[in-house]
């Protein structure tokens, strides 16, 4: 219904304390900024083959910085 | 309301004794079943409540009406040594936000995925050179002091511009700061003398910067005004004691345990693309940071069926926790195929391991390397376990080729 549905992957820098754990899940979805060593999504919306990896990623969050799904989950 | 478990005592001293030095204390599978949060007393004679399940370790470690400051009343302290190594300004694990996620930060870059991977052939010469000198060594010879102890030290002292001629000095110091058989003077003492190692290293720096994190932490940051000196002693002497002692324990004990499984040996041997989940199911099995990680809760909160009271303090059992069968399935077999990733060796929460992207490193490069050169590794008599340090883990491992 809603016109501008949520993404299916989202992070949150502020919350993210650096551990690393969503880039070990997945490289190709996740980086830490050179600055800031904090996380940086590279694909808001990855294609299947990815997405277990992203899941994966958010369960292993410690800081509850990646948010999965978003309004619309395939 | 609690009842008596089994033939555990009301409110046992802690830490328990670990019989089995491969596993932690038995009583705990019959403490997650019947007593989950469970009154523990302490080598001061304080109680404190410790929690042995999985989910209600994650949530204390989630939760920040749990408070990590060493500073407030009625936080729990394992030991006397514990006690003393918080001394001197605290460093910012044992602070709440704003401040520790603001010193934290200023470390995250350093220790990020991409920066540690790119030490990786520095790491692997570091590896390489040690292996030569336990080559050299009379057979049976100690994997702890060849090995397991001089990598991460020396990695550490290389990241943070430590130099490693002085590893004695820091690594005997360490030790005495973290022994449950320090006195609290003892323990003391080490602190003031790491403190003020690092204090004169610093100094140094500010003159004659490197590149390392202590020269960045004085000019980025001392220089700046967001940091003082004693922040920084205190941040410089976290990371060179917490970027040895747990790592080097880990190691060593890896090796005891891989040996100890032969079939589990002979599946690594078989396909090393097998390391990265291996070393995950030791830092699972081993759980080195066996005495929990202490919180204090700033106001009443339901957890594990009790109220636990505003001041209070709380143990979150890390070995419990990543032995309970409800989330790792016959948790006291040792098998490097499972997926043992949602362990939570490092912590959980916004304290999790700063470190351990290296620590992953260091454990996959030496073991491989350890495993690929000497193909005969076996246990020799005398291995010596340390049950009273606060990170779990061996004085001596001898080991023959
Ligand atoms: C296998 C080796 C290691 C294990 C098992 C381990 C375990 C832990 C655990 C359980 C915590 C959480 C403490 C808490 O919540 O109160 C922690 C925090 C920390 N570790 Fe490690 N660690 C290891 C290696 C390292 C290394 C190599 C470093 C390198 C510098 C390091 C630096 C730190 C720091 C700075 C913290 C505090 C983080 C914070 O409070 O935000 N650790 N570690
Ligand atoms: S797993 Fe979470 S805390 Fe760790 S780097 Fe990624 S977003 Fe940050």
């Amino acid at each position: 219904m809603s016109a501008a549905p949520a993404p299916w992957l989202a992070v949150d820098p502020e919350r993210c304390i650096g551990s690393g754990r969503c880039v070990l899940s997945a490289p190709a979805v996740f980086d830490q900024g050179d600055e800031d060593g904090l996380v940086r999504l590279l694909d808001p919306a990855p294609p299947d083959a990815l997405r277990a990896g992203a899941r994966n990623a958010a369960a292993l969050c410690p800081s509850g910085a990646i948010l999965v799904g978003g309004a619309a989950p395939q | 309301m609690s009842q008596p478990a089994g033939t555990i005592a009301h409110s046992p001293d802690f830490p328990l004794d670990r019989p089995e030095p491969l596993a932690p204390p038995q009583e705990y599978q019959l403490l997650r079943q019947e007593r989950p949060a469970s009154r523990i007393t302490l080598y001061d004679g304080s109680q404190a409540w410790l929690l042995t399940r999985y989910e209600d370790v994650r949530s204390v470690l989630t939760d920040l009406r749990f408070s990590a400051d060493a500073r407030r009343d009625g936080f729990p302290f394992v030991s006397p040594a514990v006690r003393a190594s918080v001394g001197g300004r605290t460093p910012f694990f044992r602070m709440d936000p704003p401040d520790h996620d603001r010193i934290r930060r200023m470390l995250t870059r350093d220790f990020m995925v991409k920066n540690i991977e790119a030490l990786r052939p520095q790491i692997q010469q570091i590896v390489d050179g040690f292996l030569e000198n336990l080559l050299a060594q009379p057979q049976p010879a100690d994997l702890v002091r060849e090995f397991a102890l001089p990598i991460p030290s020396a990695v550490i002292a290389r990241l943070l511009g430590v130099p490693y001629e002085d590893h004695e000095y820091f690594q005997s110091r360490g030790q005495r700061m973290l022994s449950r058989d320090s006195t609290l003077q003892e323990s003391a003492q080490s602190v003031v003398d790491l403190r003020e190692y690092i204090g004169r290293l610093a100094e140094s720096r500010l003159t004659d910067p490197g590149d390392d994190v202590l020269s960045r932490l004085v000019v980025e940051r001392e220089a700046t005004g967001e940091l003082d000196r004693e922040d920084v002693k205190s941040t410089g002497l976290l990371l060179l004691v917490a970027g040895h002692e747990t790592t080097a324990n880990m190691i060593a004990l890896s090796v005891a345990t891989l040996l100890g499984h032969p079939e589990q040996l002979a599946a690594l041997r078989a396909d090393p693309a097998l390391i990265g989940n291996a070393v995950e199911e030791l830092l699972r099995f081993l759980s080195v940071v066996h005495s929990g990680v202490p919180r204090v809760a700033l106001e009443d909160i339901e957890i594990a069926g009790v109220t636990v009271r505003a001041g209070e303090g709380v143990i979150a059992s890390i070995p419990a926790a990543n032995w309970d069968p409800e989330h790792f399935a016959t948790p006291e077999d040792f098998d490097i195929h499972r997926d043992a990733r949602r362990h939570i060796a490092f912590g959980f929460g916004i304290h999790q391991c700063l470190g351990q992207p290296l620590a992953r490193v260091e454990l996959e490069i030496a073991l491989t390397t350890l495993l690929r050169r000497l193909p005969g590794l076996r246990l020799a008599d005398g291995a010596e376990y340390a049950p009273e340090k606060a990170v779990y883990g061996l004085h001596r491992l001898p080991v023959a080729w």
